[in-house]
């Protein structure tokens, strides 16, 4: 397979930083408001700051993938004394907690590393992060290129995992029948 | 749809439990902006003169501003207000933290609180589920103890909750509402959440603050950062470290406190200690700090990092902020600060204000010193033994019998003034740090100060803390420094300041007491207070706009930040005029409840140089300049100009405004 280089964006978090103040969740959710800018909800962040005060924990994380399906277990890591639940370093919006899900439809949210046209030179919650503690790195990887599905395959595989290839043959031969 | 405000208060009954939301007459936006300025009106509409402090019907009104839950920088401050039960004035102490966004998010501007609980709850709101909770079992926690337990019965990690300790259950009148590192701390309503018999108020929020113009509101706040960017790598050139720079004073982070240890008063705000910054202090002070402060931390949205988490040896941990990191040890003359992370920690649990409280303490040791206060007084009892006699253990004791209003501990939790009437034998003279009743700063200078005579006399926060910021302390001391200060000097409302600070010097004609003038003196105190009164109005932190020298937000971009966020075109006047009308209307609340000239005084030994004629011309021209008459009450003119004939009229019914005066 042919290699091809891919840029990949990092935003490199000094928690050790964080003083707490939560602006990188204020302007990340008036970005993604509709219209741009006009609401301020940092539930709608895709950018939380996990915060234990007392136990200096200050902690920000970016929303990653959607997953349909909690973990089996809830691991924890104690790191230069401080007890951390694995969840808190977890990117999922996940069912077993509200983290990362819009508020009203629960739908989930991910960060897009803030997506616009023109391409903004960083993200927003960097630009406006006013202790250092998020530092926007780009890179760029060797990767195997890929032969990308178009999004009816992808559907289509997805049934047929479900349901197998004779049921849903059936049913396309079925529905084309009526059409 | 509301702009920056959410056009909903939550009222709580607490009485019968009954809970509302009422939605609010958008036209009080226009006339009163938000925050303390609606907060001052709700005062006006619903709690008479005739209410005391503890009586059902004073309200204790938790409010956000206008800013709160917007991007806006150092957007933070609650403002709470009630009557205070230590001068029955109409007090608004303000917090920072998270509680206000939160609130906002929620979907509320204010919750208010009317009447008494029969028994200890605290408030639960959750967005549109609202509930009062049973606290019995929080009762006698402290403070922030209290703020983690409800998070954990809450399963809510995220909520924000302020809290009272058992100084505020015990109604002790310098009882603080303490909110993560942040507390609203002077005048006693803790003290007014006790005797209501709520434990705390909870909020987790997850609905949206919408702006007018949130493009443009954007615009303007990268132009704030720009500045805040370029105040903090330029601080101001001849003025004392703390006041080059922006935000609150750095208390966690600088470790040089040779200015406050040196200049504030030690003691029951005796004597000054000129020359107690030595070497010796200086390295251990600055090594008990780096120990103690495991990370600097902020409030919602704010560049700076005023507060701390504090962790000192075995002492719990805790948030700290400011100045308490002082106030305890100069006032108990001890000169480790290892004693102070630990009393402030305990003071922090009792949930009690560290400016007057620590005062409080070292007038009980000087009564003592000086055979008022006996042994007889400070005995033990079956369940606590007697006071200590050493300086550390004798603070920690009276701090005990305060929090808890035991013993001397009751008398004294009324503050200096009371304690002192009620003790009799001479013990007023030693009370003597008072205005209006309320502990001042330990702050005794030499020469009477114009600026400072009238802002100690007039303000209604009532204490000095926060009420100077953009006009320069002291004068600079040779012409070009002047010029290079004012040539760059984008806050001033009119050029004519600067020509003020051109022409005002250390020595001769134009200079202290003299000058500036009286006529100038109150324009610049007016100038001062109306930008308190915007911040107040907004929930902005006054560090980063009316406590500090060129701040990031003042009267020239205020009202574009406001005409953005909430729809309204607000020029300078227009918000001129709306923080008038409020600061009239809390003068007139207060004149109501019988404030007068006779007031509005600073201690006597504020100042050792004193110019009684000076001082009478001062308070005389401050009040024509404000449109008040010789008492210090606003004029029926004045008032008309403000759209306040309603405020006139129930002056002239209840007699304190006569016609035809002036």
């Amino acid at each position: 397979m042919a290699k091809i280089k891919k840029k990949i964006k990092t935003i490199k978090v000094d928690a050790d930083k964080c003083n707490g103040c939560r602006l990188c969740e204020a302007v990340c959710s008036a970005f993604h408001s509709m219209p741009k800018w006009n609401s301020n909800n940092p539930t709608r962040s895709r950018i939380q700051i996990i915060r234990y005060p007392l136990r200096d924990i200050w902690l920000p994380v970016f929303a990653g993938e959607y997953t349909p399906a909690e973990c089996m277990g809830r691991d924890k890591y104690v790191i230069a004394g401080k007890e951390y639940d694995e969840c808190t370093f977890c990117r999922a919006s996940c069912p077993s907690r509200g983290l990362f899900k819009e508020p009203d439809s629960g739908l989930p949210l991910k960060c897009d590393m803030c997506e616009e046209d023109p391409p903004r030179e960083k993200p927003l919650c960097v630009e406006w992060c006013l202790n250092d503690v998020l530092i926007y790195e780009e890179r760029e990887e060797e990767v195997d290129e890929e032969v990308k599905p178009e999004d009816v395959e992808v559907g289509l595989q997805a049934m047929i995992n479900k349901y197998g290839m004779e049921k849903v043959m059936d049913t396309v031969a079925r529905i084309s029948q009526k059409e | 749809m509301r702009y920056a405000e959410t056009g909903y208060y939550l009222e709580i009954d607490l009485a019968t439990g009954n809970i509302e939301r009422v939605e609010t007459d958008p036209k009080l936006l226009e006339l009163h902006l938000g925050g303390l300025g609606t907060s001052v009106k709700l005062m006006w509409d619903r709690v008479p003169p005739e209410v005391k402090a503890f009586d059902p019907g004073n309200i204790i009104t938790f409010s956000t501003g206008l800013f709160n839950g917007t991007p806006a920088f150092s957007a933070n401050r609650t403002v709470v207000t009630f009557v205070s039960p230590q001068n029955e004035f109409l007090s608004y102490p303000l917090m920072g933290g998270f509680w206000s966004a939160e609130l906002k998010y929620a979907g509320y501007d204010k919750v208010i609180f009317r009447n008494k609980s029969p028994k200890w709850v605290y408030l639960w709101i959750y967005n549109d589920k609202v509930e009062l909770r049973d606290a019995s079992h929080l009762v006698g926690k402290g403070a922030l103890e209290t703020q983690d337990l409800i998070r954990e019965e809450l399963k809510e990690p995220n909520a924000q909750v302020a809290a009272i300790g058992i100084a505020g259950e015990h109604r002790v009148f310098t009882a603080s509402i303490e909110q993560g590192r942040s507390s609203a701390s002077r005048l006693g309503g803790g003290a007014i959440m006790g005797d209501k018999r709520i434990k705390a108020v909870a909020v987790r929020g997850t609905k949206d603050v919408y702006l007018a113009r949130g493009a443009e509101f954007m615009e303007l706040l990268k132009d704030v950062r720009k500045y805040i960017d370029f105040r903090n790598e330029n601080p101001i050139p001849g003025v004392m470290t703390i006041l080059a720079g922006i935000g609150s004073p750095q208390e966690m982070k600088h470790t040089d406190e040779k200015w406050h240890t040196e200049s504030f008063a030690w003691g029951n705000a005796r004597a000054r200690r000129k020359d107690f910054w030595t070497k010796e202090i200086e390295e251990s002070w600055s090594k008990s700090q780096l120990e103690a402060i495991k990370r600097l931390i902020s409030c919602y949205g704010c560049p700076q990092q005023c507060g701390a988490l504090i962790s000192y040896r075995d002492t719990p941990r805790y948030m700290a902020k400011c100045f308490g990191k002082l106030t305890y040890a100069m006032a108990a003359y001890v000169d480790n600060l290892d004693f102070a992370w630990r009393i402030l920690r305990r003071a922090t649990e009792y949930g009690v204000d560290s400016f007057s409280t620590p005062q409080i303490l070292a007038f009980a040791v000087e009564l003592y010193e000086a055979g008022i206060l006996t042994d007889e007084d400070l005995k033990g009892t079956s369940t606590y033994g007697p006071c200590p006699s050493d300086k550390e253990g004798r603070f920690y004791w009276l701090l005990d019998r305060v929090a808890r209003r035991e013993g001397i501990g009751d008398i004294l939790a009324n503050g200096t003034y009371y304690a002192a009437k009620e003790i009799g034998k001479g013990a007023e003279e030693f009370a003597h740090n008072t205005i209006k009743k309320h502990e001042q700063l330990p702050l005794k200078l030499g020469m009477m100060d114009p600026l400072y005579y009238l802002m100690y006399s007039t303000n209604e926060k009532v204490s000095i803390t926060q009420i100077e910021g953009n006009w320069p302390q002291a004068p600079f001391p040779t012409k070009e420094e002047r010029e290079a200060f004012v040539k760059d000097w984008p806050q001033v409302p009119d050029e004519k300041f600067k020509q003020y600070v051109l022409d005002w010097e250390p020595r001769g004609e134009n200079a202290n007491p003299y000058y500036p003038t009286p006529q100038m003196s109150a324009e610049i105190v007016d100038w001062m207070e109306m930008l308190h009164n915007v911040d107040d109005a907004l929930g902005l932190c006054a560090g980063m706009a009316s406590f500090c020298l060129k701040p990031p937000y003042h009267i020239n971009n205020y009202p574009q930040l406001i005409s953005a966020a909430t729809g309204m075109d607000l020029d300078k006047e227009g918000l001129k005029k709306i923080v008038n009308r409020s600061r009239n209307l809390h003068r007139a609340y207060n004149n109501r409840r019988g404030l007068r000239r006779v007031d509005e005084k600073p201690p006597e030994d504020h100042w050792k140089k004193r110019f009684p004629e000076l001082e009478e011309q001062l308070l005389s021209t401050y009040y024509k300049y404000k449109g008040w008459n010789m008492d210090g009450i606003p004029t029926k003119e004045r008032l008309h100009e403000l759209d306040l004939d309603y405020v006139a009229k129930d002056l002239e019914q209840r007699g304190i405004l006569k016609d035809g005066q002036d």
